[in-house]
């Protein structure tokens, strides 16, 4: 699989995730695609931390507004029916509990639900931004990442090493091999990529793992 | 009533050695122009409060680049290498602080709080240092008031008592810098008459604000 190809079946099986009237956040880089695969039929309302709910795609070219970016600071809309405020608001919204679900990326994530996304001590320390708030506020929490690192290491960990985003918040872990449950230090797989065997996602992963009776097959994008 | 100013003027008020506050979420809603001239003049050993450090050689980067700050509390300085740089070889000292307890230490200055408690960060290295409560059952961090001897904020528009009304998503952390510093600088795209604005409209009522300065100087 290239990494376009596992991004976008990552990003399309989050997208399953979502339910109508849901309050959505998504997180920069991969979880920015989930909004591209929004099933049929579903209406979210995004919510994008620097201010504003109703969160649309890209201007056209020459329609930028330089006063309405996303998180990432790039050009984006705000859709009909959308409000603006300001960051206490914002964050009032992430962490009291109305945003429904939260989609982030990772460097690692655990079997007891902590994630590892901020840092990586004297090397990269861009700062937690949103995350910490997002992560601890938001009812269900999602990563979304590549099963492994560039160098093939495992990602989905018995323990984190790296410093952590929040503890034990994260909820459901989707990767290019499949969907994962967080369940008290072990991870349940539900679905798995079809063309894989229980056995082979077990070796690339080190956090414990088990299949779920109910185990199925993923949908994978046409 | 603020006074009204050119930005050379305004920016006259920031001494070397002050704490300042900047609005703006990246460049989007920063009073870009304030500190294009707080860069230029040269001053020195600030403490900056603000979201991030915008992007090499824009927004706050500028001060950055400048050498302005000596201490930096933000949530975020990815998109500025610079900043990082000057981190790791001890140039400049930073706090980093979660992006929504940023906004309520900064509100909790303005609005005469001892602090607030919050479930972020508990469990991290956030909460090293803190003093932490369980309420209910839950795991809180008290963090401490931000305040600021100036900020610099940004508005869309104003009106000549300072009442203030911004635009999108560039209203970002401006309501809650204009609550919490000694002197409250707002850079503004138009000032309207007394009047013109709907009492309903403003965002941050006027008697917040010391000094008006318009984007771009036009005849008064």
């Amino acid at each position: 699989m290239t990494d376009e190809q596992k991004r976008i079946i990552i990003a399309q099986r989050i997208a399953q995730e979502l339910s109508d009237g849901d309050v959505v956040n998504l997180g920069i880089g991969l979880p920015t695609m989930v909004a591209s695969y929004i099933p049929p039929g579903i209406e979210v309302i995004f919510q994008s931390e620097n201010g504003f709910l109703g969160l649309g795609p890209a201007p056209a070219p020459g329609d930028e507004d330089p006063d309405v970016v996303n998180a990432g600071g790039q050009p984006v809309t705000i859709l009909p029916g959308g409000a603006c405020f300001d960051s206490a608001l914002s964050f009032a919204i992430i962490r009291g509990g109305h945003v429904d679900v939260t989609v982030l990326g990772a460097l690692e994530v655990d079997a007891w639900g902590n994630l590892a996304s901020w840092m990586i001590p004297g090397k990269m320390v861009p700062g937690m931004g949103g995350a910490m708030d997002l992560v601890v506020g938001a009812r269900k929490v999602i990563v979304g990442t590549s099963h492994t690192t560039k160098d093939g290491k495992p990602k989905l960990l018995r323990q984190c090493r790296l410093p952590l985003t929040a503890a034990r918040e994260v909820d459901l872990v989707v990767t290019e091999l499949g969907v994962f449950k967080v369940d008290h230090g072990s991870l349940v797989l539900l679905e798995k990529h079809p063309d894989y065997t229980v056995d082979q996602i077990r070796v690339v992963t080190e956090a414990p793992m088990e299949a779920a009776p109910e185990l199925k097959d993923m949908v994978l994008p046409v | 009533m603020p006074k009204i100013l050119s930005i050379p003027e305004a920016v006259a008020k920031v001494q070397s050695g002050n704490t300042v506050m900047i609005g703006g979420f990246m460049t989007c809603g920063a009073p870009v122009n304030l500190i294009a001239e707080l860069a230029r003049r040269g001053v020195h050993d600030l403490t900056l409060i603000s979201n991030d450090t915008g992007v090499q050689g824009d927004g706050v980067g500028m001060l950055i680049s400048a050498d302005a700050v000596t201490k930096l509390i933000a949530s975020h300085i990815g998109t500025n290498p610079e900043t990082g740089r000057r981190m790791i070889d001890g140039r400049l000292s930073v706090e980093l602080v979660p992006q929504g307890t940023l906004a309520e230490r900064i509100r909790c200055g303005g609005a005469g709080l001892g602090g607030v408690l919050t479930p972020t960060g508990v469990g991290t290295i956030a909460a090293e240092g803190k003093q932490e409560f369980v309420i209910d059952g839950r795991a809180y961090l008290l963090e401490t008031p931000l305040r600021a001897d100036i900020a610099l904020i940004k508005a869309w528009k104003a009106d000549r008592r300072g009442n203030l009304v911004y635009r999108r998503s560039a209203r970002n952390f401006n309501p809650v810098m204009a609550m919490a510093a000694d002197l409250v600088i707002a850079e503004v795209e138009e000032i309207v008459d007394v009047g013109e604005l709907d009492p309903d409209q403003i965002m941050t009522p006027g008697i917040f604000v010391d000094v008006l300065t318009r984007s771009v100087s036009t005849d008064d």
